[in-house]
């Protein structure tokens, strides 16, 4: 099977995850969404180590992996402690810090 | 590329007397921390510190040799030791001439304000010891710019002078003092980062030329002929543009009166006496030298700039209304002849300008002094709440009258060597300018003479005055006041105290002895400024058979 | 031109000339930073230093008369004063017999000025202006001590003035007399009317400074130098045009500090001060220090015929308008100093004259010196005796009150118009001889305008001894200004001594001075003086003239006024020519409307281009930079998914651009 369609995938997952992030306001949806993003990259710099016949962009993808997972962390401790306090999980709902 | 020589100052150290002199008032403001509870000892300490620091000051222009200035050595009491070797930068001092005379008058000036702010009242919350600290520190990195003899040094102390005068300003000024004090940092900060860019400009020039980037004075002197006029012209400009704001010329200048008037008077004076000499001094010791030949092509704009200044600062004081911003708008006048004399280059006008930078700052020193002295008995500002002081207080008005003859330059009086020499010579070369700024003469008597006849000549008259009097027990609404009953009751509106006439006399005695005995400072000036002559590389006017008329 | 002396270095008494000046200058500054201490004997002090003074310039003058005519100019170096680059302006003294006779006049009238103000500035003497009025000075003993100081600072700078040997030093003494001036006229600073008349003064003197200035840096420019000796033997090297300017800008400054037109409506104003003042500074000396200034620069105004004319000219319409303004006003101070604008006028048109007529003028100088200082003195003792009054339509017989200050004015009276063998005739009749001795229209112009106004001259001042001293006691029905009677009297002797000096002064004054020969005393310093050949008029004809329009004078004088009783009201309206020298023939307003309100509105118009203009271009800035950013932070919604979607947008908008680049 040709690389291009797995770049196509992954354009289409980001595609998907950034629309996600842009309509959503559930705070888990857009989180989830970003993962979705996060992976579409994933996907696409495996692909192009594979074309290019390096492992730099398989290690860029563990990396990404590992900051995926401590964003996560924080990501969700945020959104709870936001729930906890407005029973809300909506983005929108959390404006506070603006001018 | 040039090949000259890079004569880099020896990095082995050196005289460490102006290290002693930056480092000394420094000491003494970090003092008045340990102190700030027991305010009558910090006093003390603070104005031991000032008085030590002139006699060190006195004991450096005895040890000045005018034989060596005139023999070509252009600093003296030399001290150098790298800074940030990667860029090229020296904690570099010297002095010459021009910077003697300029940090004598520092030291001069000092002890006698910290004695003036003595029995200050100041703003609620506020302590002396804070307000002395501020004052030293001040005088602090004063010293430094005026000894600083690397470039980026210069830079950093000229930005650090606005520090200490933005709290004195912001903490201990009037009631406008927010405004004036951040209107005075944002402004002089302006100026400033555009110096920055010329001066790393000027950077990038010598690493060109030298091989290797320099900040040093002396190094960036000599490749100055060489560097190609329209860089100069940029450069210039950037350098240009931070003295104008600071010493100022007139589109430049509203800064000065809005701070010029909140700031508190001693503040006042050290802002307009010597922080902004800084400005005509970098005229004649940066954009002179490090920049010949852009100094010439641009001269008639500053000469333009200068003569406006004169006429439209002298007309401004005429129609101000408060008293320091009076004194603020003389002060543009004046600072427009140092201009005029900076950019005429001939020796006399340089002479004369340097003269001119000491003595507007005793003349005006002692002006902002007065109307110290009258605020702080009669509590206003404002010229027409004074009136026919002269009865109640003979000797204030005779010291206010002293200080504008010297403000209008009365032969006689200090300034009137400085103006005659900047006139003089600058007549040779720029002959309209100097008509015009002849002609501005009749305008300083107006507003010297005219805010003298308000204040201090006539009936008594004034609210100020009329309520300082009655405050004294003397009179009620619409009584006719007796002074002579006012002084048995011990008035409300005295004569000069004996700290007030203490804080007077050293400068009435250095206006009058410079007035007929310049000879002293002149001989110090002279050799540093022939030297500045020469690295303009234009000769002196050569009198005889000039520009006008000629010779039969 | 005969060649100018050599110049010998001062020795025996003139090697301490400058004791001269400095024993008033220390004297003054003993009085003003003394106090009240000094009050006891500061009239003393300031007296002494005057005498003391004029005692050393009379030996140094002796010391002078000793010595061959072409020794007596000395000078004597004290010490380098300003020196920069080529420029060496040294504090040195020219003493030769131009400034020595100024030195004897100076001290010599100065002391007996001061004399007279011991008595006229006593403390608790009859009813002194506002300041006894006023209850103005704690004590009037310190009002009469700054007097002196101020006196003594005058006679200092005068002398630097005359005895300084560059142009420098000249301008020192020159502002240093304005400064002192200042300071007297506004003597009384507690009245608002001195105080403008003190401003005004020193102001039309700075008009008139800014020319000296300028002359003096052209003659730097040119020369190299303002060292009078110097100068004056390289002055031929300039072209005629340089000349010219210099000479046209030095009489800017001689007409300012002399009260001539344009600059003459200072003077007048100047009686506000205390009338020795008037007597000393205004009339006198330094008023004169015009025509010294011009008769000490002679080899340069020898080279320039056109500025002689100029000079001249000046001359002659300031003579004419003062002796015509003279003829209206009915304050006898005015009246008095109006005429000495116009007999300065008669000097300047002397030392216009050039060769054949700078020691007249000098000549004139000296004269005018003791008969008008004499009559100020006289018109001094009058006020006193009147409560300060000097409106002389009050006056009237005062002649029996008080005889010696009648007989004392009255010869100086009679000096001033001209008669027979008294001091004015021989001056004045020798510079209108002079002026119709030039050639062409000059000679008919110059010498008519001169004969007219000593008609005129005889018409003010007999005028003003009439209503003074003859006729009606019209005092006697009225209220002085402060609300007291009228007490008449004779002056203390302390004031009428030196009114009898000068008096004795104003008779033999001129007929001893031509009879010992100024003229040839003056040589040296103002080169031979030239007998004027007949030109407009024989020489045999002009004193008959000049005495025959002086007599019509006082004839139609006489039939005014003399014959008629003096209203006390004056009267109004009165017809055109009156009224224009009633106001100054419109000189003042004139200076208003054209100088003054334009000046006023400029100096608002600038006040609000600077504060809403220039400074208002600052905060403009600042309010823009602060009102965008106040408009940009509103983008800062708090909207997570608006960030994300600019970020998107912004990143697509890279992107994009990127292969724009790319493909492009």
């Amino acid at each position: 099977m040709s690389p291009t369609n797995y770049l196509l995938l992954s354009a289409l997952l980001f595609t998907v995850g950034a629309i996600g992030v842009l309509v959503r306001r559930n705070a888990i949806v857009v989180f989830m969404c970003i993962e979705l993003m996060l992976n579409a990259v994933n996907l696409s710099l495996v692909t192009f180590a594979r074309m290019n016949g390096q492992l730099d962009g398989q290690v860029m993808a563990f990396f990404v992996m590992v900051v995926a997972a401590a964003e996560v962390v924080v990501g969700l401790a945020i959104i709870m402690s936001i729930f906890r306090t407005r029973r809300s999980s909506s983005v929108d709902d959390a404006n506070l810090l603006k001018y | 590329m040039n090949t000259a020589v890079m004569n880099t100052a020896p990095d082995t150290g050196g005289n460490v007397m102006l290290l002693v002199l930056l480092l000394l008032p420094l000491l003494g403001a970090l003092l008045m921390y340990p102190l700030r509870t027991n305010v009558p000892a910090a006093k003390a300490v603070a104005m031991a510190t000032a008085l030590l620091e002139f006699v060190l000051v006195v004991v450096t222009w005895v040890g000045y040799s005018t034989d060596a200035a005139s023999s070509g050595e252009r600093f003296q009491y030399v001290f150098s030791v790298p800074w940030i070797p990667a860029f090229g930068t020296h904690l570099a001092f010297g002095i010459d001439g021009i910077a003697l005379v300029l940090i004598a008058l520092t030291a001069f000036l000092v002890p006698g304000l910290m004695l003036f702010a003595w029995a200050e009242k100041l703003p609620e919350g506020r302590t002396a010891s804070g307000y002395f600290a501020l004052l030293l520190a001040t005088q602090a990195t004063l010293m430094g710019v005026f000894t600083a003899t690397d470039v980026f040094l210069f830079y950093v102390f000229f930005e650090a002078m606005l520090i200490p005068m933005y709290f004195l300003i912001g903490r201990f000024g009037g009631p406008n003092r927010q405004y004036a004090s951040v209107k005075f940092f944002l402004y002089s900060l302006l100026g400033g980062l555009i110096m920055l860019a010329s001066l790393i400009g000027l950077y990038v020039t010598s690493a060109d030329q030298l091989g290797a980037g320099t900040f040093t004075w002396s190094d960036l002197q000599s490749i100055a002929q060489s560097t190609p006029t329209s860089t100069q012209i940029w450069l210039f400009l950037g350098f240009f543009v931070a003295f104008a704001i600071k010493a100022p010329l007139v589109p430049f200048h509203t800064w000065l009166p809005d701070a010029g008037a909140e700031a508190p008077i001693v503040a006042a004076v050290l802002l307009v006496g010597v922080l902004d000499k800084v400005g005509t001094y970098g005229f004649l010791r940066y954009c002179l030298p490090l920049f010949p030949q852009a100094s010439q092509i641009l001269a008639p704009l500053v000469l333009v700039l200068a003569v406006i200044g004169i006429i439209y600062g002298a007309l401004l004081a005429v129609g101000q209304k408060d008293m320091s911003r009076f004194v603020a708008y003389t002060s543009i006048a004046h600072f427009g002849f140092i201009a005029l004399g900076t950019f005429a280059f001939s020796s006399q006008a340089f002479a004369g300008a340097t003269l001119y930078m000491v003595n507007h700052g005793l003349s005006t020193g002692m002006l902002f002094v007065m109307v110290g002295l009258l605020v702080a008995r009669g509590g206003s500002r404002l010229t027409r709440d004074y009136g026919g002081v002269s009865k109640l207080a003979p000797l204030l008005a005779g010291c206010l009258l002293l200080a504008g003859m010297s403000s209008l330059a009365l032969p006689g009086t200090n300034s009137f060597v400085s103006e005659f020499l900047v006139l003089v010579g600058s007549f040779p070369r720029e002959p309209v300018a100097t008509i015009i700024a002849t002609v501005g003469i009749i305008f300083a008597a107006l507003y010297i003479l005219w805010f003298y006849q308000q204040t201090m000549q006539g009936p008594v008259r004034g609210n100020a005055v009329i309520r300082a009097l009655e405050a004294g027990g003397v009179g009620g609404p619409g009584a006719m006041i007796d002074p002579a009953v006012a002084a048995e009751r011990g008035s409300g509106f005295p004569d000069l105290t004996r700290r007030e006439i203490g804080v007077l006399a050293p400068l009435i005695v250095v206006i009058v002895v410079l007035g007929f005995f310049p000879g002293p400072v002149l001989d110090v000036v002279n050799p540093s400024v022939q030297s500045t002559i020469t690295e303009v590389g234009l000769p002196d006017p050569v009198p005889a058979g000039g520009v006008v008329g000629g010779v039969r | 031109m005969t060649a100018p002396p050599e110049v010998l270095p001062a020795t025996g008494a003139a090697s301490v000339a400058w004791l001269l000046f400095a024993i008033p200058a220390v004297s003054a500054l003993v009085l003003f930073l003394a106090g009240k201490r000094a009050n006891a004997w500061g009239h003393v002090l300031g007296v002494g230093s005057v005498l003391a003074s004029f005692l050393l310039g009379v030996v140094i003058f002796v010391q002078a008369l000793g010595v061959a005519p072409d020794q007596r100019t000395t000078e004597l170096s004290l010490y380098s004063w300003i020196s920069s680059g080529t420029l060496n302006v040294d504090f040195g003294l020219r003493i030769d017999p131009l400034s020595l006779t100024f030195v004897l006049l100076i001290t010599g009238v100065g002391s007996l000025i001061h004399i007279y103000s011991v008595g006229y500035m006593a403390p608790h003497a009859s009813g002194h202006g506002a300041d006894a009025d006023a209850h103005a000075e704690p004590s009037s003993d310190s009002s009469r001590r700054r007097f002196f100081a101020q006196l003594n600072l005058f006679v200092a700078a005068m002398l630097v003035l005359v005895l300084g040997n560059n142009f420098v030093l000249l301008y020192l003494g020159w502002e240093g007399v304005g400064l002192a001036s200042y300071l007297l006229i506004g003597f009384y600073q507690d009245r608002p009317s001195a105080a403008t008349a003190a401003k005004k003064a020193f102001l039309m003197n700075r008009v008139g400074d800014v020319g000296l200035a300028l002359a003096i840096f052209l003659i730097w420019l040119n020369l190299g130098t303002l060292q009078y000796t110097e100068v004056f033997a390289r002055i031929g090297e300039l072209s005629g045009g340089t000349i010219l300017a210099i000479t046209l800008l030095l009489l800017l400054g001689a007409c300012g500090k002399s009260g001539q037109f344009p600059l003459q409506s200072w003077l007048p104003d100047a009686m506000e001060g205390p009338t020795p003042v008037s007597a000393l500074i205004h009339a006198a000396t330094m008023v004169t220090a015009g025509v010294y200034l011009i008769a000490r620069t002679n080899p340069i105004y020898d080279l320039t015929p056109t500025g002689r004319v100029v000079v001249a000219l000046i001359g002659v319409v300031t003579l004419l308008i003062g002796a015509i303004i003279g003829c209206a006003y009915d304050d006898i101070k005015k009246v008095l100093a109006y005429s000495t604008v116009s007999q300065i006028g008669y000097m300047i048109l002397a030392v216009g004259l050039g060769p054949a007529g700078y020691a007249l003028g000098i000549f004139h100088l000296l004269t005018h010196g003791f008969f008008k200082a004499g009559l100020f003195l006289g018109a001094g003792s009058v006020m006193h005796a009147m409560n300060d009054d000097v409106n002389m339509r009050n006056f009237g017989g005062l002649g029996r009150k008080m005889p010696i200050t009648f007989v004392t004015f009255g010869l100086g009276y009679l000096a001033l118009i001209g008669f027979p063998f008294l001091s004015g005739y021989f001056s004045k009749d020798a510079i209108i001889e002079a002026a119709f001795g030039q050639e062409g229209w000059q000679g008919w112009v110059y010498g008519i305008t001169a004969t007219l106004a000593a008609g005129l001259t005889a018409f003010y001042m007999t005028r003003l001894m009439i209503m003074t001293f003859f006729g009606e006691e019209r005092w006697r029905n009225l209220k002085a200004p402060d609300g007291e009677d009228y007490h008449p009297h004779e002056s203390s002797p302390v004031m009428t001594g030196p009114m009898i000096v000068l008096a004795i002064g104003s008779v033999f004054a001129g007929f001893v001075l031509s009879a010992v020969g100024l003229n040839q005393w003056l040589a040296p310093s103002l080169g031979e003086l030239q007998e004027s050949p007949d030109g407009a008029l024989p020489h045999a004809l002009v004193p008959w003239l000049v005495l025959a329009c002086s007599a019509l004078g006082v004839l139609v004088a006489y039939l005014v006024v003399g014959r008629r009783p003096t209203p006390v009201q004056r009267p109004e309206p009165v017809s055109f020519p009156v009224q224009a020298a009633r106001r100054d023939l419109y000189a003042n307003a004139f200076n208003e409307t054209v100088i003054e309100r334009p000046g006023i509105w400029l100096t608002r118009a600038l006040v609000f281009l600077d504060n809403r203009g220039v400074d208002g271009l600052v905060n403009g800035l600042a309010a823009g930079l602060g009102g965008g950013s106040a408009r940009l932070r509103r983008l800062q919604t708090g909207f997570v998914r608006s960030y994300a979607l600019s970020m998107l947008g912004g990143s697509v908008f890279v992107v994009a651009a990127l292969l724009a680049v790319r493909f492009a």
